[in-house]
């Protein structure tokens, strides 16, 4: 990115100032370095978002910023209903409610060391993931709505997992003001059978060991510990969230001359969030937020079953489940007084700071944890919410690496078969059903997740408590 | 020349791109290239035919629905298709209608070894347009 014409405001922090179309500043949190290698679309789809009617103070960008749809991926920005601001399936995604959760097992590294291949196939056996997998269930339509309004809550009441386990669920499992009436018979038919699965891409399950401490007082305090083992869990709402997200593009794109919304991108489709059409979508988004949580829920279930049969001492509670495409309606300070927003994170993640009400007692003191997946080699991140967040990006942080090459690129470069063979060398084995899918989620596919983490910590949106590398990958 | 598919560079995703000596055919070569995405288009055996209809206001939007029409059949159906038979219509003033046949097979993780499992086509680079020799040419950014 050209960044000739941004002001430096902090060491991290940047502004392309409002003009022309711009209601308001695009602002930038990242090292001069992550901002230069940034593509000059971010600063295109950054600009385009402070265009957006009822936008609130700036349109942000996450160090991880790439990209995307109409907003930059790692992009955030927040509407006031009350000015007319609006509501965009763009500023989401299509994968609705992609999250990370993080499981505690109890076990230390040589604990899975000893049955590593073991276990590495029976989660692969066990847990549906790629293209043409199937999951554990299949629901009836009643079933459907009832898990579309109940979230993780509903897959607990199935017997997918502990009530304990929505304490540590943003939302406590269960997005609340879901409608299923608004989610399309298309996108439930494409979710009917995949309940329980990983799906593909970027997704993945891994067993993963703490590898470095950044923070002892804090990791102490949530039970981490130098060579603990923990399961990461990264997807979404699968074909549910994918339908919802392509239903209301088309639908927003079409409608926004009749809002007299003037768009700079026609993928930036939008609607008021005083209208029926942006309600819908709120209301069918917040079902789609509810099948990612119930997804992951029961995958929880799973990877439990599993861990049960080869390593039975382990117990495996929630750390925390964090989500990163959503639109959010929250309470934030503007200009001294509170205000309702509505705070669109596509490929960024709430980091709620310490003392926030929202978080569970046994987290308020630190902040929220945020979960940040890097790559199979560089490994994953435990951030946790700092203070300063909330008056930065609303209380928002990056979410992960970010590519560094396209998956041709990269498929050009690797091998499966290569990448397979030198990270089991380094004692990481991962399971996929596709050759060609590792290849393109090589390792060196990626951005460095470690500076993109340090400017996130630096910015002061989210401290770095602990670094996690994997142990056993498995990918759709 | 003949009618192809290609892919090109997107950052996390994929571009699909189909020409052809008309916008129907270049429409049946993005179809394979959305194919491409997740396996060889020529390992798929063409045994089944399934029934794809969709309208839009415009081209471009046509060209979206019919590749997330393709993505939804491919998921509910669990199968992979390996060929296109596409005609597209205007519909007076509303616009443009696409009825097609995609001819396929259920999707063997063993054979196909299925690379991806695409979410949806966006609006990024979407264009559809003729190019100076007469040929026509579909593309978009499908989100993998």
């Amino acid at each position: 990115m050209d960044i000739g014409k941004l002001v430096r405001r902090g060491e991290f922090e940047w502004e392309a100032p409002a003009r022309g179309a711009m209601r308001v500043p695009a602002v930038f949190f990242a090292s001069e370095a992550l901002l230069r290698e940034m593509d000059d679309k971010v600063l295109e789809q950054a600009s385009n978002v402070a265009t957006l009617p009822g936008i609130v103070q700036a349109s942000y960008a996450m160090p991880d910023a790439h990209w995307g749809y109409g907003f930059p991926i790692g992009g955030v920005a927040a509407f006031d209903p009350a000015q007319g601001g609006v509501v965009s399936a763009g500023g989401v995604g299509f994968d609705i409610s992609c999250g990370v959760r993080c499981l505690y097992t109890g076990l230390r590294s040589e604990d899975v060391r000893a049955v590593q291949a073991p276990l590495a196939d029976l989660l692969f056996e066990r847990i549906p993931a790629g293209l043409g997998s199937v999951g554990a269930i299949s629901l009836t339509p009643k079933e459907m709505d009832a898990m579309l309004a109940g979230g993780a809550q509903w897959a607990v009441e199935q017997g997918w997992g502990e009530p304990a386990d929505l304490e540590r669920i943003e939302e406590r499992g269960r997005m609340a003001d879901a409608d299923p009436a608004k989610v399309s018979a298309k996108a439930k038919e494409r979710q009917r059978d995949e309940m329980g699965t990983l799906g593909s891409g970027n997704h993945y399950l891994e067993v993963q060991r703490v590898a470095r401490v950044y923070d002892r007082i804090v990791a102490r305090d949530w039970g981490l510990e130098e060579d603990d083992v923990v399961v990461m869990i990264h997807c979404g709402s699968r074909g549910l969230g994918h339908q919802i997200g392509s239903e209301f593009l088309r639908r927003m794109a079409t409608a926004a001359p009749g809002f007299g919304i003037e768009l700079p991108d026609r993928e930036l489709a939008c609607a008021p969030l005083d209208s029926e059409l942006g309600r819908a979508y709120l209301g069918a988004m917040r079902a789609a937020i509810n099948c990612a949580l119930a997804n992951r829920q029961i995958l929880t279930h799973l990877v439990r079953e599993a861990f049960a049969e080869i390593l039975p001492a382990a117990r495996l509670p929630l750390l925390y489940d964090v989500s990163h495409n959503t639109c959010k309606r929250e309470v934030h300070t503007v200009d001294g007084a509170p205000r309702t927003l509505y705070v669109h994170r596509k490929g960024a993640t709430r980091a709620f700071g310490p003392g926030h009400p929202d978080l569970p007692e046994p987290l308020r003191e630190h902040g929220q944890p945020v979960l940040i997946g890097g790559s199979m080699g560089a490994g994953s991140f435990v951030l946790a919410g700092a203070a300063g967040a909330e008056a930065r990006a609303f209380a928002s942080a990056c979410h992960g690496a970010g590519r560094a090459m396209s998956r041709q690129q990269a498929v050009r470069r690797w091998r499966g078969r290569q990448v397979v063979d030198e990270l089991a060398e380094r004692g990481i084995l991962v399971r996929s059903p596709s050759s060609r899918g590792v290849a393109e989620e090589a390792p060196g596919a990626y951005k460095d997740v470690e500076a993109v983490v340090e400017a996130a910590d630096r910015a002061g949106l989210a401290r770095r408590i602990a670094w996690l590398k994997p142990l056993v990958c498995i990918k759709g | 020349m003949e009618d192809r598919w290609e892919h090109y560079e997107h950052d996390a995703d994929v571009g699909v791109r189909g020409i052809g000596s008309s916008m129907a055919r270049a429409f049946e070569q993005a179809g394979l290239a959305l194919t491409a995405v997740v396996t060889d288009p020529a390992s798929v055996r063409c045994e089944r035919p399934v029934e794809i209809a969709c309208e839009a206001p415009d081209a471009e939007l046509l060209f979206a629905e019919w590749l997330n029409a393709i993505v939804y059949e491919m998921a509910v159906r669990r199968m992979l298709f390996g060929r296109f038979e596409v005609r597209i219509d205007a519909a007076g003033s509303d616009g443009m209608r696409l009825a097609a046949r995609a001819w396929g097979e259920a999707t063997s993780p063993k054979r196909h070894a299925p690379a991806a499992e695409i979410k949806a086509a966006t609006y990024t680079t979407l264009r559809v347009a003729q190019l100076p020799d007469g040929r026509w040419l579909a593309q978009t950014v499908v989100d993998v």
